[in-house]
């Protein structure tokens, strides 16, 4: 996932911003226009995948795990949001300004859940106008030809968004706040130091505590090779996405035309 | 055109004699009657049967009378000609004393007593013509009636009759002119009164006169040396004043002794093919010239003519002295008396008056030294032809001819103010300059065939074949086909209102750096082209596929022309433009070639800053823009307040951890 949406983010910001030297340096580094659309395409349909095989993962976890829809989207490790997730809001506002404590986190955090469904609404509304954009002799045998303009824009602005908001944003929740700096693991590794595990996510403890479920989670850590290969990986990942802010940022702000 | 001249038709040589034999077989027949009314005398001559012999011959002795009377001596009595038989008895004695034509023409009688057919009649020339030879005897008419023989159309076939080659005359007598009638009829003189039917060209006699014909060694001739200047200009009358270089005025009549006359150089009967004394002449020059340390005395440059290189160039049958045209033959150095510089227009005269009006001859006429004359690019003496490879107006060689001033650095370009600037090394790029000296294909556009040779001028100046005006012709003379199509586009006419100037061929292909427009970079460029008159249109075209496309660096998507037509770009609204409704699918289908009508309906230039033209695509743009202002808004202030309260946390937990001061875990939870 990571790998396709960073070659949808370089192949597609070089054409949003073709204006720039960047975007001409980038086109003809992946051996031109023809073949970054090449790259855009493949990784779309990567992206396709992924998108699909989490949607059966889920309908298979339902059925393996939790039998009914409303038990897995009801239950407290839900995706949806819940008056939880709004209290947590507040309570972090409220930290942030030295109002209170810091609320005890459970299973995934509003802004978990937040980036989640960005990524879920991204998929669907840029994966359509993509797929308008790729078939529009298709398409325009049922809709007018301005309707590909619109989908242009929508595209295009939309990929702005995502990849503003993940290479920002998200970076920050995730990986470059003090407590998680320079990068949070557990994307790769699946896995959690306990002390971390504690004061991140109290409520999830409390709740393994309680069950005596948490000595059957224990497991012993990679060895450090496969960490520092996972940690390349990340830091590559990072750097590129850094790298995309910083033409975006340069784009927008100095060569704006 | 050599003249047919009907050799069949021979009169008898002496027609004298015939007419003594008459008489004197009239005399045999009828001795009883007085030769005094004409009836009289027809009596015995109307008998178409009635003959007599003469120098052993046997001759028709009859007077059609009809014919006779309709001449023009129709009126008069036998005896007012035959005068020998006034008052005689019928039939009269033979021979009969010859008709004296003099009696009544006593004029013409007296000019031709002197002239070399009556001293041939004299010496007993049997072949000598008397009166009659030419005029004919009881049938003449008229000299303006058609059917006289000397009528101007056919003098030349009625000298010919003895003037012609292969005649006993041509043959036997000391004439030392050859082929005359053959040469007068290919003649410029011949061609207009033969050819061209013209009766006020001249024939034999406007030059020899009729009666008065003499030698040309005879002064008193007209086609004298001395008389034959006042023989040309019974014609030519102003003659003189179009032939200054080599006549100068009236010093050809007063000294026509020193000077060239007509036929030194028009040869008789030849004339239009000029003719020089060439060996002569050039021999006369060469004598001092061949000398290689030969030098003017005033600035010491050298006088050496290579005679070789003259015999190979294109003046090989030129004479000196046709350049060199103030020579005076009389001197002992003929070329004292040149004052002026050759003037090659005398010849060239279209070209002169090309030049005259060109730049650089505006130049040479202020007599600034950058002015190039005729042989800074044709040369001199090896003046070569242009299709001489080894001439400098060779087409290959002509742009380092140019080159030679209009490289940078050189006094031509130094003097231009224009916009063009390395021109002879953009061009040697260009492909005109590539398909010419790579490709070696003489016909590929060179500088002379955009410039002209001669008459080279500004662009600015609206005779310049490079003034916009006339560029496209000027193109259009090898691309003659798009010629065609851009007369015809809206770039060629003038449009309703347009003050704008509209372009033409070197504003989208330039002048000198003329690329194919299949390589890249004249695909990337015409945007910009383009976009100096259609500003908007071109901008909105980068921010769509196509222009995005086009700004990273790549040709493969449509530019300006793909989709417009290049040279026969119309008004889209014109049924016959590529982008009318009716050929707009079929345009878009040349790339996209599942291409639909909807899929026309496609906006290449469409832009999302116009509200009123583009209203979807403005409030999309600002609906998306809203949304990605809003979620980075709250997003960034969550961020910004996080991060100071997160560092504070994160200082907070390293004091409580070392107040602590406790090992570790070497555990790990399962997150997820």
């Amino acid at each position: 996932m990571i790998v396709s949406f960073l070659s949808l983010a370089i192949t597609g910001m070089s054409l949003k911003f073709s204006y720039t030297g960047w975007a001409s340096f980038l086109a003809r580094a992946l051996g031109g226009f023809e073949s970054a659309g090449y790259i855009h395409r493949v990784a779309a349909v990567t992206m396709f995948g992924i998108f699909i095989t989490h949607i059966v993962d889920l309908i298979r976890r339902k059925r393996q795990e939790f039998g009914t829809w409303k038990a897995m989207l009801g239950g407290s490790h839900t995706m949806l949001p819940t008056r939880e997730d709004w209290r947590d809001l507040v309570a972090s506002v409220k930290w942030f300004l030295n109002r209170g404590p810091r609320p005890p986190f459970g299973r995934w955090t509003y802004w978990e859940k937040f980036d989640y469904f960005a990524v879920f609404w991204g998929v669907f509304i840029i994966g359509a106008t993509g797929l308008m954009l790729w078939f529009s002799e298709f398409f325009t045998l049922f809709v007018p030809g301005w309707f590909i303009n619109v989908a242009t824009i929508i595209h295009s602005d939309e990929a702005l968004l995502a990849v503003g908001f993940i290479f920002t944003v998200h970076f920050f929740n995730t990986h470059l706040r003090p407590e998680k700096f320079p990068m949070d693991l557990v994307i790769f590794t699946g896995y959690i130091p306990l002390d971390e595990f504690k004061e991140e996510r109290p409520r999830e403890y409390a709740e393994l505590v309680k069950s005596g479920k948490l000595e059957d989670l224990f497991v012993v850590p990679y060895p450090s090779i496969v960490l520092r290969t996972v940690k390349i990986f990340g830091w590559t990942a990072l750097s590129l996405g850094f790298a995309i802010i910083v033409m975006i940022i340069y784009a927008m702000v100095f060569a704006y035309q | 055109m050599t003249l047919d001249f009907p050799r069949n038709i021979q009169i008898h040589p002496s027609s004298l004699s015939r007419e003594v034999l008459t008489c004197l077989l009239l005399l045999f027949s009828s001795g009883l009657l007085t030769a005094q009314d004409k009836s009289e005398c027809l009596s015995c001559h109307e008998e178409k049967t009635l003959t007599g012999t003469r120098g052993g011959k046997k001759v028709s002795l009859f007077v059609d009378q009809k014919k006779f009377e309709s001449s023009i001596h129709g009126t008069l009595q036998c005896i007012d000609c035959h005068a020998a038989l006034t008052g005689k008895e019928m039939p009269h004695e033979v021979p009969v004393a010859p008709v004296q034509c003099g009696a009544c023409h006593d004029g013409e009688e007296k000019l031709q007593r002197e002239s070399l057919h009556h001293k041939a009649v004299e010496r007993g020339d049997k072949l000598a013509p008397t009166c009659a030879t030419c005029h004919g005897n009881h049938e003449i008419v008229r000299a303006k009636d058609r059917n006289s023989p000397i009528t101007p159309m056919k003098i030349p076939y009625l000298c010919g009759r003895c003037h012609q080659e292969g005649t006993k005359v041509s043959r036997d007598r000391n004439i030392p002119q050859h082929e005359i009638l053959e040469n007068f009829s290919e003649s410029i003189h011949g061609e207009g009164l033969l050819r061209k039917g013209l009766i006020v060209a001249p024939s034999c006699i406007s030059c020899h006169t009729p009666h008065f014909i003499l030698p040309h060694t005879d002064a008193r001739s007209s086609i004298s040396r001395k008389n034959i200047a006042s023989t040309c200009t019974q014609c030519h009358a102003e003659i003189e004043s179009v032939h200054r270089k080599v006549i100068k005025g009236e010093l050809w009549e007063k000294q026509a002794n020193v000077l060239p006359a007509c036929v030194d150089c028009h040869q008789p009967h030849k004339v239009r093919k000029v003719f020089y004394n060439q060996g002569m002449a050039d021999a006369d020059c060469m004598r001092c010239h061949q000398e290689p340390q030969i030098r003017a005395s005033g600035d010491g440059r050298s006088l050496f003519v290579d005679q070789s290189s003259v015999s190979h160039s294109m003046h090989k049958k030129i004479a000196c002295s046709q350049c060199h045209s103030e020579v005076n033959a009389s001197r002992r150095r003929a070329c004292e008396t040149i004052k002026n510089k050759v003037d090659c227009a005398s010849c060239h005269a279209e070209a002169g008056q090309q030049f005259q009006k060109s730049m650089h001859g505006i130049l040479v006429e202020k007599k600034d030294p950058n002015g190039p004359t005729c042989k800074e690019c044709h040369g001199t003496h090896a003046v070569g032809g242009r299709r001489e490879p080894s001439s400098p107006i060779f087409p290959t060689n002509i742009p380092d001819l140019c080159a030679k001033c209009h490289q940078e650095g050189k006094k031509a370009a130094m003097r231009y103010t224009g916009s063009e600037h390395e021109i002879i090394k953009r061009y040697t790029e260009s492909i005109h300059g590539k398909g010419l000296l790579k490709s070696g294909l003489t016909v590929t556009a060179t500088c002379t065939d955009c410039h002209t040779a001669h008459s080279v001028q500004p662009q600015a100046n609206d005779s310049s074949s490079v003034n916009p005006t006339n560029l496209p012709s000027t193109c259009g003379r090898c691309h003659h086909g798009i010629q065609e199509q851009f007369v015809n586009s809206v770039h060629a006419k003038k449009a309703g209102g347009i003050e704008k100037k509209l372009p033409v061929c070197n504003d989208c292909h330039t002048a000198h750096t003329i690329r194919r427009t299949d390589a890249d970079g004249f695909r990337l460029e015409i945007m910009q082209k383009c976009g100096r008159c259609h500003e908007k249109i071109a901008a909105t075209y980068f921010e769509t596929y196509h222009g995005k496309v086009t700004q990273l660096g790549y040709t493969k998507t449509a530019k300006c022309y793909d989709c417009h037509g290049s040279h026969d770009i119309l008004a889209v609204a014109d049924p016959k433009s590529h982008l009318s409704h009716g050929n707009v699918v079929q345009t878009c289908q040349k790339c996209h070639t599942g291409a639909n009508r909807r899929f026309a309906g496609y906006l290449t230039h469409a832009t999302h800053h116009d509200p009123e033209k583009y209203p979807f695509l403005f409030w999309t743009f600002w609906g998306m823009t809203g949304l990605l202002v809003g979620t980075f808004f709250i997003s960034g202030v969550h961020t910004l307040l996080w991060l100071p309260r997160a560092i504070r946390m994160k200082r907070e937990r390293k004091q409580l951890n070392s107040e602590a001061a406790k090992p570790k875990s070497q555990e790990s939870a399962k997150g997820r």
